[in-house]
């Protein structure tokens, strides 16, 4: 997590939504969210597939329009400064074929009229070695990096990473991650949609949790955790309980297998299970994560 | 803006250029086609035909046993001086006319024309031989001249409506019209790329099948290269407007691919691609006008087989420019980035 990046001084907004609907004939896709984002940091929408978050992306950017209500940058309604300013990682993009991944960067540098510097690009993306390969013939990990720099070639103040890492094995996401926290650290606004937990966790200063089109929950990460749990939790499988375990608070996730206990008294809660179960050999005792605030806000998992 | 447009128009080209295999068939399918008919035909046309100027549109056989024949096409005409012509380029095997001075005229050059001479005279037998003879001099058209255009016409309908209207609507479907959508080019900024960019590529094919054909086949070319190559460029124009109506919206391949042979296939039939429209009905060549092929078509021939003039052309020219506007206007007002 990204803490030591309060700054001091509060930073101007760099983009709010407001009451953003967007009703499609058979489906409710976006149902009045609202937020906004100061400048600077990293602000994750996190839901399973199907909560709304990339409508609510494209909506902003301008690409899908809304049903109803407003999106500002910097104050002021979305339009020209936003196009020349923002720049977008969309999650399925397709790029010309035949075409090397440097006439890829140059064809779209060409576009805008605020320019990054092609060389920095190159090396920021880790591009060097790929710049006259066709975009065919380019693995997962190495596409993922072109459209990044495609979404870097105007040096955007504001960057949109729709499942940036979806399909990456985990060695290009690790490698993913470190780029997007260098564009934080060079002080880039980004607004990062993903599926993943961990991802969240790593790389955004404020998440909004979305389900069925409507933010459930929006807040740091550390703050959003620490106010739904006091303490560590215990995991068990189902099958090793004995009994009902009364008189112990817990929760049961009969799709997932195990029972839950959130405690700040670790010994004493193991203690009180050891009476109920089987054995102790499978107990996990774990710091509470994104994953289970999800689950508890809506009832069904991140990647259901 | 002109940045933008040239770097969607550069892209575009790389694209088309390094496909290798589209590349090809873009050149070989009019050479192949040329090059075959003309050895497959020697050059000349197979059916005798045979103009009849009268003020109907309907041949009435009872006027003469001569119309009754088998085998020969009768095709009413109105315009003497126009049939005439024809009859001088070995067009109308013979043009006859009715009425109170029967007469005929025929081009003691034209072997057919022979043919069908003594088959009128024979069959005049049985009638008084009254009929009038009138001589045309003139040099044949062969097919492979009359066809010239329609093949590199029907080439330049299909690579202008699949090169620009399939490949938009993969762009769409693909999710790069989308990708452009989120930068600062504006819609009319990437149509006038891709319009700018099947131009150059299409007009680069044309120009040199035709070079080769001229220069192999010794095509015939009474009239102006300017005014041939003007026609060309109007004619593509209008055609990558009409490709950029229908793929304007459409967000499946497939139905694109419906969509462009459902004009297509009607255009290339009643254009007079592969042949003359003279004895086709009424109606047939009334929605033929509608089609911008037949207005290229008509001009390109009138300008080398008949050695028209840009002045000659210029209402088929002025045709397909409104054809232009009128898709262009269409196209734009419902041009759709996304599949929403």
């Amino acid at each position: 997590m990204n803490e030591g990046r309060v700054p001091l001084t509060p930073m101007p907004t760099v983009l709010e939504a407001r009451n953003l609907t967007k009703q499609y004939p058979d489906v409710q896709a976006v149902d009045g969210v609202s937020f906004s984002m100061a400048e600077g940091i990293c602000f994750g929408l996190l839901g399973p597939n199907g909560a709304g978050k990339t409508t609510t992306v494209e909506i902003i950017e301008g690409v899908t329009p809304a049903s109803s209500g407003e999106v500002f940058y910097y104050g002021e309604p979305v339009g020209e400064r936003f196009q020349q300013e923002a720049g977008i990682q969309f999650q399925n993009t397709a790029l010309q074929d035949f075409l090397t991944v440097r006439e890829t960067i140059e064809m779209f540098r060409a576009l805008y009229q605020r320019k990054a510097d092609f060389d920095e690009l190159v090396e920021q993306c880790s591009l060097g070695d790929l710049l006259d390969r066709d975009n065919r013939k380019l693995s997962g990990g190495q596409r993922q990096r072109l459209l990044l720099a495609v979404a870097l070639v105007n040096r955007p103040r504001l960057i949109f990473l729709d499942e940036p890492t979806t399909g990456l094995d985990p060695q290009a996401r690790r490698n993913f991650w470190d780029l997007v926290q260098r564009l934080r650290t060079e002080g880039s606004s980004i607004v990062l949609t993903t599926h993943y937990m961990d991802e969240a966790q790593v790389l955004c200063d404020e998440i909004a949790i979305m389900d069925g089109g409507k933010i459930v929950t929006q807040g740091s990460p550390e703050a959003l955790l620490r106010e739904h749990y006091k303490g560590l939790i215990i995991e068990l499988p189902i099958d090793d309980v004995t009994g009902d375990l009364a008189g112990i608070e817990h929760t049961v996730f009969d799709n997932l297998g195990i029972v839950e206990v959130v405690t700040s008294d670790v010994s004493g809660s193991l203690q009180g299970l050891s009476a109920h179960v089987l054995s102790l050999n499978h107990i996990k005792v774990r710091q509470p994560n994104l994953e289970d605030l999800f689950l508890d806000l809506t009832g069904h998992t991140l990647r259901a | 803006m002109f940045g933008r447009i040239y770097a969607i128009f550069q892209g575009r080209n790389r694209e088309f250029l390094r496909d290798r295999a589209t590349l090809a068939w873009n050149l070989l399918l009019p050479v192949v086609l040329m090059f075959g008919l003309s050895f497959a035909l020697g050059g000349d046309r197979n059916a005798y035909t045979v103009g009849v100027l009268q003020d109907s549109d309907t041949i009435v056989e009872e006027q003469h046993p001569f119309l009754g024949m088998r085998y020969i096409k009768f095709v009413p005409v109105k315009d003497k001086d126009d049939a005439l012509l024809k009859v001088s380029r070995h067009q109308l095997d013979l043009l006859v006319e009715f009425g109170d001075a029967p007469r005929y005229w025929v081009n003691p050059d034209s072997a057919k024309g022979h043919f069908v001479e003594l088959a009128l005279l024979q069959a005049g037998t049985t009638a008084p031989p009254t009929i009038d003879k009138q001589q045309i001099t003139g040099e044949a058209i062969r097919y492979v001249d009359w066809v010239l255009p329609g093949i590199l016409g029907m080439n330049m309908m299909f690579s202008c409506m699949f090169g620009v209207g399939y490949v938009v609507v993969r762009y769409r479907k693909n999710g790069f019209l989308k990708r452009l959508q989120a930068t600062p080019l504006s819609s009319f900024e990437f149509i006038t790329a891709q319009v700018a960019s099947r131009m150059v590529l299409i007009m680069s094919i044309t120009v040199f099948v035709y070079a080769g054909t001229h220069l192999f086949l010794d095509t015939r070319m009474d009239g102006n290269f300017f005014t041939l190559f003007l026609v060309a460029v109007v004619g593509a124009i209008s055609m990558i407007s009409l490709g950029l109506v229908i793929s304007a919206r459409v967000t499946s391949e497939e139905l694109a691919g419906g969509l462009l042979n459902m004009i297509n296939w009607p255009m290339m039939l009643l254009s007079g691609v592969w042949f003359s429209l003279e004895g086709a009905g009424e109606l047939a060549q009334n929605v033929a006008k509608i089609f911008p092929l037949t207005h290229v078509l008509t001009s390109a021939r009138a300008v080398m087989l008949d050695g028209a003039s840009l002045a000659d052309v210029a209402p088929s020219l002025l045709a397909l420019t409104a054809l232009s506007a009128l898709f262009i206007g269409i196209g734009a007002k419902v041009f759709r980035w996304g599949q929403n």
